[in-house]
């Protein structure tokens, strides 16, 4: 009888132990990011937008409350999440997007609620209270993510302001374009979303943007359908790759700067440690695609313009 | 049993030809696609006085020495000691379903590894070594502790209140892990890949970091093997034989901490080794600790090694996570063995 009860104990401590240490959920994160990207990227809403200018709206998007602003919907936003960082003058509260509590939502009395849509069950949830709502997911495309400034605007009643944004956007887009030197050969990159290795391949947001002045991403090759856009790169397979430029969207949580990544073991071997072509951006920035997403494709071609891609690199080296 | 017919040496040589095989193939195999004989000669010039000249360039050595190496050399070190501690646990507790885990090690280390990630990410650049690994190291230890001194007051002679403060311990623990960790995306994500065992950033400073820790344990340990073959015949009889099963207990689950902790904090939740490989020992050597304890140290290490090669290689440069592995193949070759060993008997 004691055996008995007390192999259940074990059982049980193995069960809880096992459950703390396979951790599902970061399978089920994997998959969430999956289909935060493979979802479509068109603007989808149920309950329609009041009609004319919502004046009561929830932004649980930080891209969403930027482009908000920067169309002139600042004044009809009356809560955004703990994330919209930007602009300043937004009204931030510590509503979350993450584990978002619809009561407290409801508590602004919303007449539109705007969010990524990586969370249906919460457009669900909102819907069926008769709140309307607009999903306004990571698109894959700077045309995809204009089209999306342009739906928010006509949603809030900013059809114009939106238009003319954009307007003002792609001639930005078309300026830095113009003035990135046209020359022979690609620039290698890599793009770092965590000190682990984590990164963003072509098939994202980041890397068609990047892909815009000629950059190759080299986690393309290791990119599937399984990673989706974001593989966790082995450090063998960056040193490897020997990348021209390095990309640090992992500046502001992780800390990491040209001095960290210079300082990795093995590292020092890469092209763009040994010259530097370490570039520092600020996370938020770099994971929004958001008005200040041209800011972003400025930096990036300031950095790698007088960076001179290394043509018939041998595949030997 | 099958296996305790064989002499001890010819299963330890064995034991230790496998791991030799796992650190060679290990060493050689990667997405750079190096030739394996450069690739050695790179290994022995940098382990021997001598000069040889191995033909590979800077960057290549680098891979080999810098990346690899450490790597391999990382994961036999956790796979040993977890696989160690496992055995250690099954014999102190007299029970084939305990793992290293069991006190709330892995549940501690998890805590302070999340507090490290959530709140103390300015003193990553001030710390002499990563706080991650040193709060793990310290929640681990501080978790076990607790169980310790939880389960073991009030005159309690078995092990089962021990057993039973372990889920205490681990469940308070694992409540505050997941409370904290819902801080933001970054977090979260930062704590599910530690949970999920990070031998994608070993360096030799991760390897000199834990070996005197695993180093010391597993001397402790391995002296203990005579007395878990004592405890065999019961805790009561024990005590008879004058074995002290307290005092044995206090040894062996201190040293047994000491180790997991250090593993633990450098690498994430491993999970599985811990139960998978001495079993496998024991269906394939024999059932006394004299041979469990040393053959799990072997199989352990080279069972980490060989499937980390595998997560580090199977698909391209995309790195698979080490728990996802171990687990995918030491599920179906643990059940195959039994099977086939139950039938044989």
């Amino acid at each position: 009888m004691i055996t008995r009860r007390r192999l259940s104990a074990f059982a049980l401590t193995f069960l809880v132990v096992v459950a703390a240490a396979c951790g599902d959920d970061a399978v089920s994160e994997r998959d969430k990011r999956v289909n935060a990207t493979t979802t479509s990227t068109s603007t989808t809403t149920t309950v329609p937008p009041p009609i004319g200018r919502p004046s009561r709206i929830v932004s649980l998007s930080p891209t969403a409350t930027e482009t908000l602003f920067a169309i002139g919907a600042g004044d009809q936003v009356v809560a955004v999440d703990s994330y919209s960082t930007y602009p300043p003058e937004a009204p931030i509260t510590d509503l979350s997007a993450y584990e978002p509590n619809v009561e407290a939502i409801t508590s602004y009395d919303p007449d539109l609620v705007i969010t990524d849509g990586t969370n249906q069950q919460l457009l669900d949830q909102l819907n069926t209270l008769g709140i309307a709502t607009l999903a306004a997911p990571a698109p894959k495309t700077l045309t995809g993510a204009f089209e999306q400034m342009e739906t928010l605007g006509a949603s809030t009643g900013n059809i114009a302001q939106a238009a003319a944004l954009v307007v003002d956007l792609e001639a930005q887009v078309k300026g830095i374009l113009d003035a990135f030197p046209d020359r022979e050969g690609t620039l290698t990159y890599y793009y770092e979303l965590d000190p682990t290795f984590f990164t963003a391949s072509s098939k994202t947001f980041i890397g068609a943007v990047l892909g815009l002045l000629g950059m190759e991403n080299i986690a393309d090759e290791v990119d599937n359908s399984k990673t989706a856009g974001y593989p966790q790169l082995t450090p063998e397979f960056i040193v490897q790759a020997n990348p021209d430029v390095i990309v640090l969207a992992d500046t502001k949580f992780s800390l990491q700067t040209l001095e960290t990544v210079s300082a990795r073991p093995g590292w020092s071997e890469i092209r763009a440690v040994v010259e530097g072509n370490i570039l520092e951006l600020d996370d938020d920035i770099a994971s929004r695609w958001g008005p200040r997403i041209v800011e972003l494709l400025q930096v990036v071609a300031k950095a790698v313009q007088d960076i001179e891609p290394i043509v018939d690199d041998s595949l030997s080296s | 049993m099958a296996g305790a017919r064989r002499p001890l040496g010819v299963v330890m040589g064995a034991a230790v030809a496998v791991l030799i095989a796992a650190v060679v193939v290990g060493v050689v195999a990667g997405t750079a696609g190096l030739p394996p004989g450069r690739v050695l000669l790179e290994v022995v010039d940098r382990l021997t006085p001598g000069h040889l000249h191995s033909g590979l360039t800077e960057r290549q050595q680098a891979i080999v020495w810098d990346l690899r190496m450490p790597r391999v050399v990382l994961a036999g070190l956790v796979g040993a000691m977890l696989s160690l501690a496992g055995a250690s646990y099954q014999g102190v507790f007299r029970n084939p379903l305990v793992d290293p885990y069991l006190l709330g090690a892995a549940a501690g280390a998890g805590l302070g590894a999340t507090v490290a990630i959530a709140y103390m990410r300015s003193a990553r650049e001030s710390w002499p070594i990563d706080p991650i690994v040193a709060l793990g190291f310290l929640g681990a230890v501080a978790a076990v502790a607790v169980t310790y001194l939880v389960g073991t007051g009030a005159g309690a002679r078995t092990s089962t209140s021990l057993v039973l403060a372990g889920v205490a311990v681990t469940s308070f623990a694992t409540a505050l892990q997941t409370y904290l960790q819902r801080q933001d995306d970054e977090t979260r994500r930062e704590v599910f890949s530690w949970i999920l065992g990070r031998l994608n950033t070993a360096t030799w400073g991760d390897v000199r970091l834990v070996a005197p820790y695993i180093t010391v344990s597993v001397v402790v340990l391995l002296l203990h093997r005579r007395m878990l073959d004592v405890l065999r015949v019961g805790e009561d009889e024990a005590d008879a034989l004058g074995a002290g099963v307290a005092h044995i207990r206090l040894w062996v689950v201190g040293a047994a901490t000491l180790g997991t902790a250090a593993a633990v904090s450098v690498s994430g939740l491993i999970s599985f080794v811990g139960i998978i490989v001495p079993h496998t020992v024991r269906l394939l050597g024999g059932a006394s600790y004299r041979r469990v304890l040393p053959l799990s140290l072997l199989g352990g290490a080279a069972f980490l090694i060989a499937t980390d090669t595998f997560a580090r290689t199977a698909t391209g440069g995309d790195n698979i996570p080490i728990g996802v592995v171990t687990a995918f193949f030491g599920a179906p070759f643990f059940i195959v063995l039994m099977r086939t060993r139950a039938v044989a008997r």
